[in-house]
């Protein structure tokens, strides 16, 4: 896998880096004064109460959403408003959605070298070649001739999880990747992310998964009415949380 | 705790129903007092309606013969058909040429047929299609390779009606998507261009559009410089259309949820990548139907050019029925040309399930 570790930057550089960022929908104020460093390699997972602006503050990494204040750096690259190649921002920055969002009218094969082909502008038998080899990594290699609408919801999802890889992203993002699916396919997909995170992907996650947490994130962040309100290694974060309504969340959930 | 055995599935069959052609009877005709009474009276007009029809249709028909022995018949006079048929369908091409304007119907009907399987819809089948565009449009005017020319303005009858119709699809249909993409465009220019150009020709009847292209049109010319009639109103056709097909192109690109946008855009497709591969391919099979729809009342709506003088399908059999000789067998030479609509226009319906099933497979959710 070290082909999509390719670093050009050193190690303790940020890819990411959002500095006093605001977000408005209307006049609803999402997020608040937002500070991020994401390093490379880092993996951090993203928690809170829903409405708290969790997942549009990944959102606001690929610029699926405008931020109003504030800067956001990607690789180098600042996202305003006048950018040029945002496309080019996407295709380093790779997104699983809640909801999968395959294609529907194109094969497996053909959703995860879509991208690579008209992107990348990678030769298709490569790009097909590339494809298997994610299949088989999330080990679903066998479907590939089939349509989204006929796998199961956690196979979707790891074919999500493998189209994203086939572009070879620098950062991936999850936003809540396991909340649509039934309870027995959940283990898949994490497992899928898992080894992902093992092999050293940068990983934003937004997830309510406490055990994926604690066992590869680097940092917890937890979200509340648009703001970060503590962040801490997962150790502390669940044994020893500051900040009462951390505490409160953590009840709820963990009971 | 109770382990319940799965019981054995060949044990239990569905509920028999009754079978049998009484059976059938009992359940589709006869199932309630109102079905019975319902079904002796549309059997009663069935026996009385059908076979004068059929007498009238086949066998009292003449179908070979003069115009007086139609007024001895007492069925239905196919002569009519018979006698004018290179009228009917060529009209006012001159005669001895009208071998032409069959050749290129012919050919237009077989690059037709070869391109329904989609497993031909290669690079290679525009080529075709454009040579053979080529040809026709040479069979039709000539002019070149000893061919003799011929004037558009005695271009009439069916080769006319398919020249306006299948152009008029052509052309319209990607010009309805553009103005689909236009109208959601977020750029406020574009989007009322598109929503004042789409609602304005919704507004007003296609007779009005033919009516301005023929009659209006010229006076903004330069004196001197003409414009063909029939390229005239194939432009009124083709902008007709396109304001339909638009419409109905915007519900599909509707239909299609905001996941799929962002799933195409966080791969990093621009704006012409993400509609052509991503979006457009699912938009346009969901209108599929009513795509069609408009198309197959476009088809129809060429009739119209009538009005301004154009010698179609319609006009050429009216021309037939002046004729004293025939005045009397409007009803055949109706009947007949319904039958040519009606093939066209079903062979475009029947395409488009076609489509529709082939499309479909392995989609479903």
């Amino acid at each position: 896998m070290n082909e999509t570790l390719i670093q050009d930057a050193p190690e303790d550089s940020p890819i990411i880096q959002i500095v006093g960022m605001h977000k408005w929908f209307g006049d609803f104020h999402v997020l608040r004064d937002i500070h991020l460093n994401v390093k490379r390699q880092e993996r951090i997972v993203i928690c809170g109460p829903s409405g708290s602006g969790k997942s549009t503050l990944i959102r606001c990494i690929n610029r699926l959403e405008e931020h109003q204040r504030g800067d956001i750096v990607v690789d180098g690259i600042e996202l305003t408003n006048n950018i040029k190649n945002i496309e080019k921002i996407r295709a380093e920055v790779g997104m699983v959605f809640q909801h999968f969002n395959l294609f529907p009218h194109l094969s497996i094969l053909e959703n995860l070298t879509l991208g690579p082909i008209w992107v990348r502008k990678v030769p298709k038998k490569e790009a097909e070649e590339t494809a298997m080899y994610y299949l088989e990594k999330v080990q679903i290699a066998e479907q590939a001739e089939k349509y989204p609408g006929q796998l199961s919801g956690g196979q979707q999802q790891r074919v999500a999880i493998a189209r994203s890889l086939c572009m070879k992203p620098k950062v991936m993002l999850f936003d809540e990747p396991t909340s649509a699916l039934d309870p027995e396919m959940v283990k898949e997909v994490l497992d899928a992310m898992i080894e992902l995170a093992e092999e050293g992907m940068t990983m934003l996650v937004v997830s309510h998964e406490m055990g994926f947490a604690r066992s590869v994130a680097h940092r917890v962040l937890f979200m509340d009415f648009g703001q970060i309100v503590e962040e801490n290694t997962p150790e502390e974060f669940f044994h020893n949380p500051q900040h009462e309504r951390t505490q409160l969340f953590l009840s709820q959930i963990l009971h | 705790m109770a382990v319940h055995p799965i019981s054995d599935a060949d044990a239990i069959k569905p509920p028999k129903t009754q079978t049998g052609v009484v059976g059938w009877m009992r359940q589709n005709l006869f199932n309630g007092v109102f079905n019975s009474i319902l079904t002796v009276v549309i059997l009663y007009i069935l026996w009385k309606t059908v076979p004068p029809l059929i007498r009238w249709f086949f066998i009292d028909a003449v179908w070979t013969t003069a115009s007086e022995a139609c007024y001895a018949a007492d069925g239905a006079c196919w002569s009519v058909i018979y006698n004018n048929i290179r009228f009917i369908l060529f009209g006012l091409y001159p005669h001895d040429l009208q071998w032409r304007p069959l050749a290129a119907i012919v050919l237009l009907i077989a690059l037709l047929v070869y391109s329904r399987d989609r497993r031909r819809w290669r690079r290679s089948l525009l080529w075709t299609w454009l040579a053979g565009l080529f040809v026709m449009g040479l069979l039709m005017k000539g002019g070149l390779f000893g061919l003799e020319n011929v004037d558009s303005t005695l271009w009439s009858g069916l080769p006319l009606t398919l020249l306006l119709s299948v152009f008029g699809m052509v052309a319209a249909y990607p010009l309805g998507v553009m103005l689909a993409l236009g109208r959601r465009s977020r750029m406020p220019a574009i989007k009322s261009l598109c929503v004042v150009y789409i609602e304005m020709i919704r507004g007003v009847p296609l007779i009005s559009l033919l009516f301005m292209s023929s009659v209006m049109f010229p006076l903004f010319l330069p004196e001197g410089l003409t414009i063909n009639k029939i390229l005239r109103a194939q432009i009124a056709i083709i902008m007709f259309t396109a304001a339909y097909i638009a419409e109905v192109v915007r519900g599909g690109l509707q239909a299609i949820s905001r996941g799929q946008y962002e799933a195409a855009e966080s791969l990093g497709l621009g704006f012409p990548q993400k509609m052509r591969l991503v979006i457009l391919p699912q938009a346009l099979k969901i209108v599929i139907p009513p795509t069609v729809g408009i198309l197959v009342s476009a088809f129809k709506d060429t009739s119209l050019v009538v009005i301004i003088a154009l010698y179609d399908l319609l006009k050429t059999t009216q021309s037939v029925l002046s004729n004293p000789k025939w005045m009397g067998f409007s009803s055949e030479a109706y009947i007949f040309i319904a039958l040519i609509y009606f093939i066209c226009c079903f062979s475009m319906s029947d395409y488009s399930r076609k489509l529709e099933r082939e499309l479909g497979a392995g989609e479903r959710r």
